[in-house]
C-alpha cells in the first residue's frame, strides 16, 4: 500500500510535467483548432534560451521571465511568418509544417548549443518536502507552479477583454469577425500564450530530465495523452488529464513486463482507449457540426 | 520484283510492332520501364542499385498511404508501424522458421493487412487531427512495442535480428549477384503492387473509396457501407507498406527497432505530400525527394558552415562552429525545404506537373 502511494505521488509530480504540455497544446488548439506538434520543440527552444541567459549571469527568475517574454514573441512570429500565409490550406499543409518546424528548430538547437547534455537549476531546491524521498521540492513547485498558471488562464479567459474576444475568434472566426475582432492577431495572440506557457512548462521539466534537443520528444506524446484524456477543448481538463497520465503511467509499473521499458505504449494505448470511448476527453465539450 | 525474306518479314514484324506501340503509348511505356529495370542493375554500381531498390521500396510504402490519404481522407503519421510490423515478420520468420523470403512476402502482407483493418477501427470514430494524433503515437510507441521483452526470444530485443546469411540468391545459377537479384525481387514487387493500386482506384471499391473522401454523408446515402470501406482501405493502405516493409528486410539485411523510429513515418508522410496527394504515380517523385533531399541538405548545410567560416576570418568575435554543429543544421535546411514546398507547391509535384501541362496546352492553342 505504502508503495502505491508513493507511486501515485510520484505520478502526480511526473504529471505536473505532462499538464504543463499539455495546458499548452490546448491552448494552440483552442487559438488555431489544430495540434502543434512542433510544440514541444518550441518549449525546449525557450529553455535553451532560459539556459544562455543564466549562463550570461542572469539570476534564474530574471531568466524565467525574460525567457517567457522571448518566447511569446517568437510563438507570435512564427505565427505571423510562417503560417498566416497558409491559413487557409488543408490539415495536411498544416502538418507538414509543423514536421518542418520540428526539424527546423530542433537542429537550430543542436547547431546552436550542441547536442551535449546540460544540467538545467531549479529555483525550489532538490530537498524533500513530503516524506522519505516522497515528493521532492522541485515536483511540489512543479504542481504549484502548473496550479498558478492555470488560475491565471481561467481568470484571463473569464473575466478579461482579450480573452472573451480570443475565446470568440476560436469558436465562431466569421461572427467574431463581423463584430470587429481581429481574428488573425487573436490567432498569433494564442500563438504567443501557447509558445509562453511552454516555456514555462520546458524550464520546470528541464531539472528534471536534464537539457538537450531531443529532450521533449516523448514528453510531448504525454502531453498530447493528458490534452486528449482531459478533453482538447477544455484548460483545466488538460491539466487534469496530465496528472491523470503521469499516476497511470506509474501505477502501470506494478504490471509485469510494462515497466519503464513500455511506457510510451501506455500513454498510445489512453490516447486510441479514450479518442474510442470518449472522443471529446473527460471534461471536453462535444463540437456538433451542422452539416 | 519483290522476294519476301526472313529479314524482311522480321522488319515488317518489328515495324508493324512499333507502330502499335506508337499508338498504345501506356503500353509502350510499360514496356520501356520493363526494359529499363532489367538492363539498369547491369550497368550501375553496387550503390546505385541500392538506392534505386531502397527508392522502389519507399515508393510502394508511399503508394500505400496515398491509398488512405489520398483516396479516402484519413491521415496517418503511423505508417512506420506497418512497415516495421511488414520487415519483422518476413525477418522473424526467416531467422525462426527458415522459409524461404519470397512466401513471407505474401504473409507479411496478410499480418499487416489484418493490423491495419484492426487499427482502422478505433481510426473510425477519430477525424482529421485526431487520427493524425493517434497514428503519431502510434509511431512513436513503435519501437518500444518491438523491444517487448516477452517477445524477445522471436524479435531479437534491442539487437534485432540479422539476416545477411539468409539472403536469396539468384535462382537457376543466374548470374546476378545478391544486390541485382534483390532489385530484380523489388522491381517486380512493385510493379505488381502499381498495377494492384491503379486497379483498386478504378474500381467500383476505389470509387466507394473516393466518394467516402469527398464527402462521407452523400456516400452513405447512395448506400456505401463507411465503416467497412474506411477500415478496409485502412487494412489495404497497411498491406501496402507492410510489403514495403518485408522488402526492406530483404534489402538491408537486418530489422532492429531503433530502424523503425518516428522519422520514417514523417519521410512516408512527406514523401506522399510532396508526391501528390491523391496521385499513384507521385509515390517515386516522392520517394526521390526523401531519398536524396535529406542529402543535399546536409550538403547545403556543409556549405553553409563553410561560409561562417569565412565569415569568421572577417569577424573575429563570430562564435565558431564545429563539424558536429554544421550537421545539425541539415534539419534546418531541410524544413525550410518542406515549407517553401508548401508555399510553392501546395499540392505537391503532381500538382506542379499538371500546371505545367496546363500551361503548354494553353500555349499551343
Amino acid at each position: 500500500m505504502e508503495q502505491v502511494v508513493q507511486q501515485i505521488i510520484g505520478g502526480l509530480a511526473t504529471g505536473a510535467i505532462y499538464a504543463c504540455i499539455a495546458l499548452s497544446i490546448v491552448m494552440i488548439y483552442q487559438a488555431i483548432d489544430h495540434l502543434n506538434f512542433a510544440q514541444g520543440e518550441m518549449a525546449m527552444f525557450s529553455t535553451y534560451i532560459a539556459w544562455q541567459l543564466m549562463q550570461w549571469g542572469a539570476p534564474y527568475w530574471g531568466a524565467f521571465f525574460i525567457t517567457i517574454a522571448i518566447s511569446f514573441v517568437l510563438g507570435y512570429v512564427i505565427e505571423r511568418t510562417v503560417f498566416k500565409p497558409v491559413h487557409n490550406a488543408p490539415v495536411l499543409s498544416h502538418i507538414v509544417i509543423f514536421i518542418a518546424l520540428f526539424a527546423i528548430i530542433n537542429s537550430m538547437a543542436g547547431f546552436i548549443w550542441e547536442f551535449t547534455i546540460k544540467p538545467f537549476p531549479t529555483p525550489f531546491g532538490t530537498k524533500s518536502v513530503l516524506g522519505e524521498g516522497l515528493l521532492s521540492a522541485h515536483g511540489a513547485g512543479m504542481i504549484a507552479v502548473t496550479g498558478v498558471m492555470l488560475g491565471m488562464l481561467y481568470l484571463f479567459f473569464r473575466y478579461t477583454r482579450v480573452g472573451l474576444a480570443m475565446r470568440a475568434a476560436s469558436a465562431n472566426p466569421d461572427s467574431a469577425r463581423l463584430v470587429g475582432i481581429r481574428v488573425g492577431f487573436m490567432n498569433a495572440l494564442g500563438w504567443g500564450m501557447a509558445a509562453a506557457i511552454g516555456a514555462v512548462a520546458g524550464m520546470m521539466i528541464a531539472p528534471v530530465v536534464f537539457l538537450e534537443p531531443n529532450m521533449m520528444v516523448t514528453i510531448l506524446l504525454y502531453g498530447f495523452a493528458g490534452a486528449v484524456v482531459g478533453g482538447l477543448t477544455s484548460p483545466g481538463g488538460a491539466v487534469f488529464g496530465g496528472f491523470a497520465v503521469g499516476v497511470i503511467e506509474n501505477l502501470a509499473s506494478f504490471v509485469p513486463h510494462f515497466g519503464a521499458e513500455m511506457k510510451l505504449s501506455i500513454a498510445l494505448a489512453l490516447i486510441i482507449l479514450v479518442l474510442t470511448l470518449k472522443p471529446s476527453g473527460l471534461f471536453g465539450r462535444r463540437i456538433v457540426s451542422r452539416v | 520484283m519483290k522476294t519476301s525474306t526472313p529479314v524482311t518479314s522480321v522488319i515488317a514484324a518489328i515495324g508493324a510492332t512499333v507502330i502499335t506501340l506508337a499508338q498504345n503509348w501506356k503500353l509502350a511505356g510499360f514496356i520501356l520501364v520493363l526494359i529499363a529495370g532489367a538492363i539498369f542493375p547491369l550497368c550501375a554500381s553496387g550503390v546505385f542499385t541500392f538506392q534505386i531498390t531502397q527508392l522502389l521500396i519507399y515508393a510502394i510504402a508511399i503508394a500505400g498511404l496515398n491509398l488512405l490519404t489520398g483516396f479516402n481522407g484519413q491521415f496517418s503519421l503511423g505508417h512506420s508501424a506497418f512497415y516495421a510490423i511488414g520487415a519483422y515478420v518476413s525477418a522473424v520468420l526467416m531467422t525462426q522458421l527458415d522459409m524461404p523470403f519470397y512466401l513471407t512476402i505474401p504473409i507479411a502482407a496478410a499480418v499487416c493487412f489484418v493490423f491495419g483493418f484492426l487499427f482502422g477501427l478505433p481510426a473510425l470514430r477519430l477525424e482529421g487531427i485526431y487520427l493524425a494524433l493517434a497514428t503519431f503515437a502510434l509511431a512513436i510507441a513503435t519501437p518500444q512495442i518491438l523491444k517487448f521483452k516477452p517477445v524477445e526470444h522471436l524479435t531479437g530485443g534491442v539487437q534485432g535480428l540479422a539476416l545477411f546469411h539468409l539472403k536469396p540468391e539468384a535462382p537457376f545459377g543466374l548470374p546476378f549477384d545478391q544486390d541485382q537479384w534483390t532489385f530484380y525481387v523489388t522491381f517486380a514487387v512493385t510493379i505488381l503492387m502499381f498495377f494492384l493500386a491503379f486497379s483498386l482506384v478504378n474500381s467500383r471499391s476505389g470509387r466507394a473509396m473516393k466518394a467516402i473522401r469527398d464527402n462521407h454523408i452523400a456516400a452513405k446515402v447512395t448506400g456505401i457501407d463507411l465503416s467497412l470501406f474506411k477500415t478496409l482501405t485502412f487494412g489495404v493502405s497497411a498491406l501496402f507498406t507492410g510489403v514495403a516493409g518485408s522488402l526492406s528486410a530483404l534489402l538491408i539485411a537486418f530489422v532492429a527497432p531503433d530502424s523503425f523510429q518516428i522519422t520514417l513515418a514523417i519521410a512516408i508522410f512527406v514523401g506522399m505530400v510532396v508526391g501528390g496527394v491523391g496521385w499513384i504515380p507521385g509515390a517515386f517523385l516522392g520517394a526521390l525527394f526523401i531519398l536524396f533531399v535529406p542529402n543535399i541538405a546536409e550538403h547545403i548545410a556543409f556549405g553553409l558552415s563553410a561560409f561562417f567560416d569565412l565569415i569568421r576570418k572577417v569577424i573575429p568575435f563570430f562564435p565558431s562552429i564545429g563539424e558536429q554543429s554544421a550537421k545539425g543544421l541539415t534539419g534546418t535546411v531541410y524544413g525550410v525545404f518542406l515549407i517553401l514546398l508548401i508555399y510553392v507547391m501546395p499540392s505537391g509535384l503532381a500538382g506542379l506537373l499538371r500546371l505545367a501541362v496546363q500551361r503548354l496546352a494553353r500555349a499551343r492553342s
